[in-house]
């Protein structure tokens, strides 16, 4: 007697819940359409040329070493436009570039320039991209400060202590230089997953992540920091932004390039690039359909390099020059797509010349 | 004779209670030196802007507003949607489920679910709600994703607090006619709310806590606005607190400490709800 109704009321249930659960699921959409920007105004500002309240949603997400930059022009574009939410994730260069190349993001925080396997994979997508570059990073190698015999290495010598074949070889400040002391040399550097990582070992070794595994590695750089405090035989490199933070607890080496002459890295040296080879442009990449849907895209753009001269030297980080930022903003207003690198090595280049190339 | 050694045995079972007790004394004074540490971190901080500002670039102006609004909304629609499931899935193991094999390879499974590590959820979530039902990263796809990794704590807890009560009130209820469900209602689940609030209040302070599932899902960073509702962009403390720490200024690891004694303070009084609720509820029999 008992058995049929409750049967029933099973499957009455899981109805209902089928029922429920329809409308909530419009099939598996490569784009979806989560974050509907509500752009009211988009006709008349069409029409007449004077900005309206703009409204709606951007969403970045990228390196983390961009993000300080993103989020403090983000917090600025906001107090101008306060109908318009930027929000800003993290996922790191790389994991960032998985979400763009998906239309998940409006914008891309990238610490290196997008890869052939990320061309690839928005060419696939049909997500075409302007490549701008927002601001300098330089890589700081760091010391104990209680190392007296290091001031200045070559990259040579830097090449020498972090290629891969140094792996278990190289475990001596002898070993590094002549005349260096009988010391252990011990490592400290960021994780392999991040753009500082991949930058470091293209400049210095040759090959994007080529480098021995036998070090400290950690994704927190403040980590790195007191490693290399802590410890008088230590060698490392991250962000400048943390060594200037930390001045009192480091030793900043100056790099010598190869012609003899040792420059330490300063917002000077590695904005005209005589800080080489480890100075670099960050970017940020814009989803170029987007950016012709979405009007607070153009501003938000717009905004971040008028400002980026202003901001960035908050957060830590080097602007570039004027005429790069006028180069930069040109590039967006002409929708130039694709990438002045061609997904290759980057270590070298000045970015004025690949723009003006393109002009 | 029947006490050979009386001495000998007196002198381990006091060695054995002084390592007990340097035990318990090395745990607590760890947790007090990290308390401690952070407090002093932290206190400066401690101020209204903490709560009304959106983090910033400058320390002084940074608030976890948005956090804070994400950690609650994520800890409240958690807590409706996992309630009635876990619970219900507990009573009808514990009290309806015939027992054949069917049950018991659910019932292992359930309690294997409980020990997977929640980064695995995030990716399920990634897959199934972020981008499968096309919630995107929303705080509803955290809000699910968060409910999993929560369930198996819910249904294995709502089982023990079941199996506390005892046969004979069982038998009682049903001697005298009432139907498996009048048992159930009227007298097991009265017995047990106690336990079951419990296991669910620490079950949600586990939640509150996990970070690797929301930032698998794509919890943001960075919001510097109000949350309109269940399908906005969210982001959570332990986000926030992680963020801060890795940021270069040491006024910013100041921050964070003073944002952990925000989470602390809202697990401890969620724990303390715990308590407050199973002493109120608690019937004996």
């Amino acid at each position: 007697m008992l058995r049929v109704p409750r049967l029933l009321l099973i499957l009455l249930v899981l109805a209902a819940l089928l029922v429920a659960c329809q409308p909530a699921t419009p099939g598996p959409t490569p784009t979806p359409q989560v974050f509907v920007t509500v752009v009211k105004e988009q006709v008349v500002v069409e029409v007449t040329p004077t900005p309206g309240p703009v409204e709606g949603t951007i969403l970045v997400d990228g390196s983390s070493t961009v993000a300080p930059i993103t989020m403090a022009v983000a917090e600025e574009f906001q107090k101008q436009y306060p109908e318009v939410r930027v929000p800003v994730g993290i996922s790191g260069t790389g994991g960032g570039f998985k979400k763009f190349c998906a239309g998940e993001t409006d914008i891309q925080d990238a610490s290196r320039p997008i890869k052939q396997s990320e061309i690839e994979a928005c060419a696939k997508n049909n997500i075409e991209y302007i490549e701008l570059p927002i601001a300098f990073d330089g890589l700081a190698v760091m010391v104990n400060p209680q190392n007296d015999f290091v001031d200045c290495l070559t990259v040579e010598e830097l090449k020498k202590i972090w290629e891969p074949d140094a792996e278990g070889k190289i475990t001596n400040w002898s070993q590094v230089r002549n005349g260096f002391p009988n010391r252990p040399l011990t490592l400290y550097g960021p994780g392999v997953d991040s753009g500082t990582f991949d930058y470091f070992t293209e400049a210095i070794v040759g090959k994007a992540k080529a480098s021995r595994g036998d070090f400290l590695a950690s994704e927190d750089d403040n980590v790195l920091v007191q490693g290399i405090a802590g410890d008088p035989s230590a060698l490392g490199y991250f962000g400048l932004a943390y060594y200037e933070e930390n001045k009192d607890k480091l030793k900043l080496v100056a790099i010598d390039a190869g012609d003899g002459k040792c420059v330490q890295p300063t917002a000077e040296t590695v904005a005209n690039g005589t800080y080489k080879p480890l100075s670099r442009p960050l970017f940020i990449y814009v989803n170029r359909a987007r950016a012709d849907q979405k009007d607070e895209i153009g501003l938000f753009v717009k905004y971040y390099l008028e400002n980026a001269k202003q901001i960035v030297p908050d957060v830590g980080y080097i602007p570039l020059t004027d005429e790069l930022y006028t180069l930069a903003l040109q590039r967006y207003e002409k929708r130039i797509v694709g990438s002045v690198f061609k997904g290759e090595a980057t270590v070298g280049m000045t970015l004025t010349d690949l723009l003006k190339a393109e002009q | 004779m029947l006490e050979p050694h009386l001495e000998r045995r007196k002198v381990f079972g006091r060695v054995w209670e002084s390592v007990a007790l340097v035990a318990i004394l090395l745990g607590v004074a760890v947790l007090l030196i990290l308390l401690v540490r952070v407090f002093l971190d932290g206190l400066p901080y401690l101020r209204p802007q903490l709560f009304t500002q959106f983090p910033s670039r400058f320390p002084d102006q940074s608030g976890l507003r948005s956090a804070l609004q994400g950690s609650i909304w994520l800890m409240v629609l958690t807590a409706l949607l996992s309630f009635p499931l876990g619970v219900g899935a507990g009573i009808y193991l514990e009290e309806f489920a015939p027992k054949n094999i069917l049950t018991r390879f659910i019932e292992i499974n359930v309690a294997n679910l409980a020990g997977v590590p929640s980064i695995i959820y995030g990716l399920l979530g990634l897959g199934l709600f972020v981008r499968g039902l096309g919630l995107g990263r929303s705080l509803l796809a955290g809000v699910l994703t968060m409910t999993l990794v929560i369930l198996p704590v819910i249904i294995v807890s709502t089982r023990e607090a079941l199996r506390a009560v005892p046969a004979s009130i069982r038998e009682a209820a049903l001697a005298l006619g009432a139907s498996r469900w009048e048992m159930v209602r009227d007298h097991v689940l009265v017995y047990s709310m106690g336990g079951i609030l419990t296991g669910m209040i620490l079950a949600l302070s586990r939640a509150i806590g996990e970070t690797a599932p929301l930032i698998t899902i794509g919890a943001l960073t960075y919001i510097a606005f109000d949350l309109r509702g269940p399908l906005d962009i969210f982001t959570v403390l332990p986000i926030q607190i992680f963020n801060w720490i890795s940021m270069p200024q040491e006024a910013f690891h100041r921050l964070s400490a003073a944002g952990i004694i925000v989470l602390l303070v809202v697990l401890l009084s969620m724990n303390a709800l715990a308590i407050w609720l199973r002493n109120r509820l608690q019937k004996r029999w």
